[in-house]
């Protein structure tokens, strides 16, 4: 992956020298290129800016999303050209550099976008490099009035750093023609036009509520540069990414546990209301709780470390899910049927 | 008459780009920005109107220097001033203050004398809009 980026980083140093050789000689630009430098190299600036070590900590810290790291890593690449190209002043513009994050719950659409407001400020292109996460609760408000200095509060917090609005699609109810959403949206529009030097928006949602939402607000989508989609993981993947969070709690599963997780993601894709990376969470979180409860039930006399990290096939088997799930998504999903 | 109050009373006006640079600091050390304006620039009226809410939690100046624009729309024509508020225990007060906007024509102040009991004297400050 790495190797890719390298690739493509060198090919554009040498695109952007020859392009310089061409500005130095022209006239027009002769007093911008004389403050500034006349060449640039990439690879280093690539270096110095620590977008390497973000990148790096991005594919190191998240399992799978290789799509999205693809996006992001083209993302850094064409930020990093603008950047040299502004410091030779060939361009002036600030870069439309709103995005938004598709994909289904527990997919990393959050862990991302920090990632992201890390790499916007390494590179420059927001000055504080925060994240400001909201949803549709604390943009729009409940009475006439209400909305505009709620979403101007928010956005002020936001300056200067990234503002992510998760379930952005809330923001406009079709089925109700005076809700206060659409003021919020036209400010944000506001916003995301005229600020653009000083904050980011990132809008985040499951793929087929964001496509109605841009298809209704049409000034989104011609405001919004970058669209990444997020895709689900696979049972490896969350195999791998649940034993990443055990490790960072000091448990470990044994042969069996593993096995028994194992059939537990599967058979949990199926049903209803799977997060991915969440739901997985909160399986584990449940079978370090009865992990808990069988020590504590069965145990006779002092335990060793090892016994109070190990999570056994038991903890996991005992969960609903090997039942069938939850008698109410049953329901629900034999009425889908 | 230049009215001066607060800090930097005996420099020029600051600029926006001054301003921005003021407010970047007051945030850097964690306070809170209030914007408030008055037609009444006499020392001892310490009661200005308030323009919003003090600003908490802000990470960048470019959100008061928009609610500063706001304020110069509406009252270009008083004067607007900053406040930085610190709520560390034990200061729980203004830190900073300075004057970010004056009317374009401004009002003198005047001394104004009065007699009072057994021939003594007293001596009133007065803004003579």
């Amino acid at each position: 992956m790495s190797l890719d980026l390298e690739q493509s980083v060198t090919n554009d140093t040498t695109k952007s020298d020859e392009t310089t050789g061409d500005e130095i000689n022209s006239p027009v630009q002769a007093d911008e290129a004389t403050s500034t430098a006349q060449a640039v190299d990439l690879a280093s600036e690539y270096e110095s800016s620590g977008v390497a070590d973000v990148l790096a900590e991005l594919d190191r810290d998240l399992i799978g999303l290789a799509p999205v790291k693809q996006r992001i890593r083209e993302t850094a690449a064409l930020l990093l050209v603008d950047r040299a190209r502004r410091a030779l002043g060939l361009s002036h513009q600030t870069p439309t550099l709103h995005m938004s994050f598709s994909g289904n719950p527990g997919t990393g659409k959050t862990t991302v976008a920090l990632k992201m407001a890390d790499l916007l400020y390494r590179l420059g292109y927001v000055r504080k490099g925060h994240l400001v996460s909201v949803t549709r609760d604390d943009l729009v408000g409940q009475y006439i009035g209400h909305t505009a200095p709620k979403t101007k509060e928010v956005l002020k917090k936001a300056m200067g750093g990234v503002l992510f609005i998760d379930e952005a699609y809330y923001l406009y109810k079709p089925d109700n023609e005076r809700d206060y959403g659409q003021e919020a949206i036209e400010i944000l529009l506001q916003v995301m036009e005229n600020n653009r030097d000083d904050l980011v928006v990132i809008m985040a949602g499951y793929a087929d509520k964001m496509d109605m939402f841009f298809r209704a607000n049409p000034g989104f989508r011609s405001r919004i540069a970058h669209h990444i989609e997020f895709p689900d993981y696979s049972g490896e993947e969350l195999m791998g990414i649940s034993e990443r969070m055990l490790a960072e709690q000091n448990y470990l599963l044994d042969e069996g546990a593993k096995q028994a997780l194992s059939a537990y993601i599967e058979l949990r894709r199926r049903q209803p209301h799977f997060a991915n990376a969440r739901s997985i969470r909160n399986a584990l979180d449940r079978a370090r709780l009865r992990q808990a409860n069988r020590l504590f039930s069965q145990a006779k006399g002092p335990l060793s470390g090892q016994a109070l990290s190990t999570i056994s096939a038991a903890d996991i088997r005992a969960s609903r899910v090997f039942q069938g799930g939850l008698d109410v998504d049953r329901n629900q999903s034999g009425d889908g049927q | 008459m230049r009215i001066t109050q607060g800090c930097f009373s005996f420099l020029p006006d600051l600029d926006d780009v001054q301003i921005a640079k003021q407010v970047e600091y007051c945030l850097e050390n964690g306070w809170a920005i209030g914007i408030e304006h008055t037609d009444d620039p006499h020392p001892r009226n310490t009661y200005w109107e308030m323009w919003g809410n003090p600003m908490f939690d802000l990470r960048d100046a470019k959100g008061v220097m928009m609610e500063l624009d706001d304020c110069r729309k509406l009252h270009g024509d008083d004067y607007i001033r900053l406040c930085a508020f610190e709520d560390e225990r034990g200061i729980e007060s203004v830190k900073m203050s300075f004057i970010v906007n004056r009317p374009a024509k401004e009002p003198r102040i005047t001394m104004t004398r009065s007699d009072y009991v057994d021939r003594a004297q007293k001596y009133a400050w007065q803004v003579n809009r």
